[in-house]
């Protein structure tokens, strides 16, 4: 069975059924129905547009709460650089991780690792030419998953490494038996992640069979504890536990991925409804003369995503600051442990049928309906464009009543033919009452 | 059963939205479930003529034909013709103005990449008339 679970949820009771979050999912993943959103499961993303354009916070990510450290024996933390990006004392790594052992984690330790080992992989794997061009990376899960819906001839070009995340949360778990002595499973890796779509890998990974992370608590919450305890911690506590080089670090911001892969023809896109225009652009054979795409559904990269509490630009200017302190680390090795379990599967989701001759029936049906529509894309039908109702309905979710415009026209066509039968009425009226006078007369 | 039929005009003035009717095609194409190698041929073979269409034609129009056995396109235009097929067949030949090879086209891949991407390619044309390209491509 598929899974369809998503970190993207809707609070119901918040949800005033506006078309925001209608208009910018970029799957068409939403619908409002009954005055609230839904979400189509089957389409959505994780992306979290929704969750940045509602201005009533009715769109939330489900991520784990703290009490999930009560689950295991030992905690890591698995932070990502974005994290540091969060804090005005950024260029203080040490500090940031040492408050984290001081709210409830036995260790820390970083994505940026986890990176710098997947750059060294993609280095060797696009110097072999065996990979499709342009190659993609896959470090964006929401990305990832984009192409597994709508880019069926595009899984191929996608560079078959798990993400940063799940490559450091390997390497943390082996250091903390070593540490420990204790088992595998007795140790909590938990990742703070700033989006929702990195929240649905950990409980739901499309390329692999499991993920090594065993929890997903959302930077918004960690940044609240470390912000209550960080002015507790006295300059002789810190502790020297940053490892990451400049590299990795950078991996947070859009354009550092493909830097340090030193990739000499390479774009670097971020902004899911850009990352759609690019991808499109790779499938009509138009950028032969590109070797690498970075392309990060977040503005910005990830210090963009949705779940952090700081804007993308002030974050990325702070990794920048930290990088001005760090050097490159040398000697990181290609490992073969960083290549996905399983192939993407394409999920044609958006297919109007599963026979082509009836799929094509449909078609035909939505060009006609799409036709009769105002074509103004208000939404409040309650799907996204006029097409997008035309093609509910085919599909048989909707009514062409449920288009504001069609109802005025069929209201009025009603109320000119109640005038009408008014009319006819007092015309009959009228008729029946001189018949009657004129047979009273008669009398 | 009817084929389905699509027609559009492509503006032969406007660059920017060049390759947007393959755009809708394509699209179009993965809503019917169409396998992912027929569309990619499709999309690539119909984005060469459309943009050839703007670049050497000054527009015209497009018709779609799509069955489930086969997708069919025809592209009409009233351009300058092309005086020698063969020739316009070659990888890397162009007749493209620096202007446009300044804009990343005119590499003369244009007729061989469609030629690369369909089953069928038919070329009529006419000096001073316009040309016709009709790309099959079939579903296996």
């Amino acid at each position: 069975m598929i899974n369809y679970w998503h970190s993207v949820t809707l609070e119901k009771d918040n949800c005033k059924g506006c078309t925001n979050c209608l208009k910018h999912c970029p799957t068409k993943a939403i619908r409002i129905q009954k005055g609230k959103a839904k979400i189509l499961k089957e389409r959505c993303i994780d992306c979290g547009e929704c969750i940045r354009v509602c201005p009533y916070h009715a769109k939330k990510a489900v991520t784990d709460s703290f009490d999930i450290l009560n689950n295991f024996k030992y905690n890591v933390a698995l932070v990502a650089p974005t994290f540091f990006s969060q804090f005005s004392i950024a260029d203080n790594v040490n500090l940031i991780l040492t408050v984290l052992k001081k709210i409830g984690f036995d260790d820390v330790y970083e994505v940026a690792c986890g990176a710098e080992t997947v750059t060294e992989k993609t280095k060797e794997l696009l110097k072999s030419g065996e990979l499709l061009t342009p190659t993609i990376s896959s470090a964006c899960p929401a990305v990832v998953r984009l192409i597994s819906l709508r880019f069926p001839n595009l899984i191929g070009n996608l560079i078959p490494l798990r993400s940063p995340m799940e490559v450091a949360a390997k390497d943390a778990r082996d250091v903390a038996v070593r540490k420990t002595g204790l088992k595998p499973e007795e140790i909590g890796i938990i990742f703070i992640s700033p989006c929702a779509a990195k929240a649905t890998a950990v409980k739901n990974p499309v390329n692999i069979s499991k993920s090594c992370v065993d929890g997903a608590i959302s930077v918004n919450d960690a940044y609240l504890k470390i912000a209550h305890q960080i002015s507790n911690i006295n300059e002789d506590e810190i502790e020297n536990l940053s490892r990451s080089g400049k590299y990795g670090i950078m991996w947070a911001v859009s354009g550092g991925e493909a830097e340090a892969t030193n990739s000499k023809r390479h774009i670097c896109v971020d902004g899911i409804h850009n990352v759609i225009e690019v991808l499109e652009a790779v499938e009509d054979g138009k950028l032969r003369d590109i070797e690498y795409v970075e392309a990060l559904a977040c503005t910005g990269g990830c210090v963009g995503g949705p779940l952090n509490v700081e804007n993308n630009f002030v974050a990325r200017s702070r990794l920048e600051r930290i990088c001005r302190d760090i050097s490159i680390n040398e000697n990181v090795k290609s490992r073969e442990d960083v290549l996905w379990e399983k192939p993407l599967v394409y999920r044609p989701v958006m297919n109007l049928d599963s026979d082509i001759s009836k799929a094509m029936e449909k078609a035909m049906k939505i060009e006609e309906i799409y036709e009769s529509l105002p074509k103004l894309d208000c939404g409040s039908c309650g799907s996204p464009g006029c097409r997008d109702l035309a093609e509910d309905i085919v599909r048989g979710y909707a009514n062409e009543s449920d288009c504001i415009f069609k109802l005025r026209e069929r209201l009025n066509t009603l109320a000119k033919e109640m005038i009408e039968l008014d009319g006819n009425y007092e015309i009959t009226k009228k008729k029946k009452n001189e018949e009657e006078q004129n047979e009273g007369g008669e009398d | 059963m009817d084929n389905l039929k699509l027609h559009y005009d492509v503006n032969g003035d406007d660059f920017s939205v060049a390759g947007e009717n393959s755009s809708k095609v394509k699209k179009m194409l993965k809503q019917l479930g169409f396998s992912p190698d027929v569309i990619r041929c499709v999309a690539i073979a119909m984005y060469e003529a459309e943009i050839n269409m703007v670049i050497h034609a000054n527009g015209g129009f497009i018709d779609v034909d799509i069955s489930p056995e086969r997708v069919k396109v025809e592209l009409q235009d009233k351009g300058p013709g092309i005086p020698d097929i063969e020739k316009a067949m070659q990888e890397g030949y162009s007749t493209a103005s620096n202007r446009v090879r300044e804009l990343g086209f005119g590499a003369g891949m244009g007729l061989p990449n469609m030629k690369k991407y369909t089953d069928e390619l038919n070329i009529s044309t006419e000096i001073g008339k316009g040309t016709l390209v009709e790309l099959i491509v079939n579903v296996k």
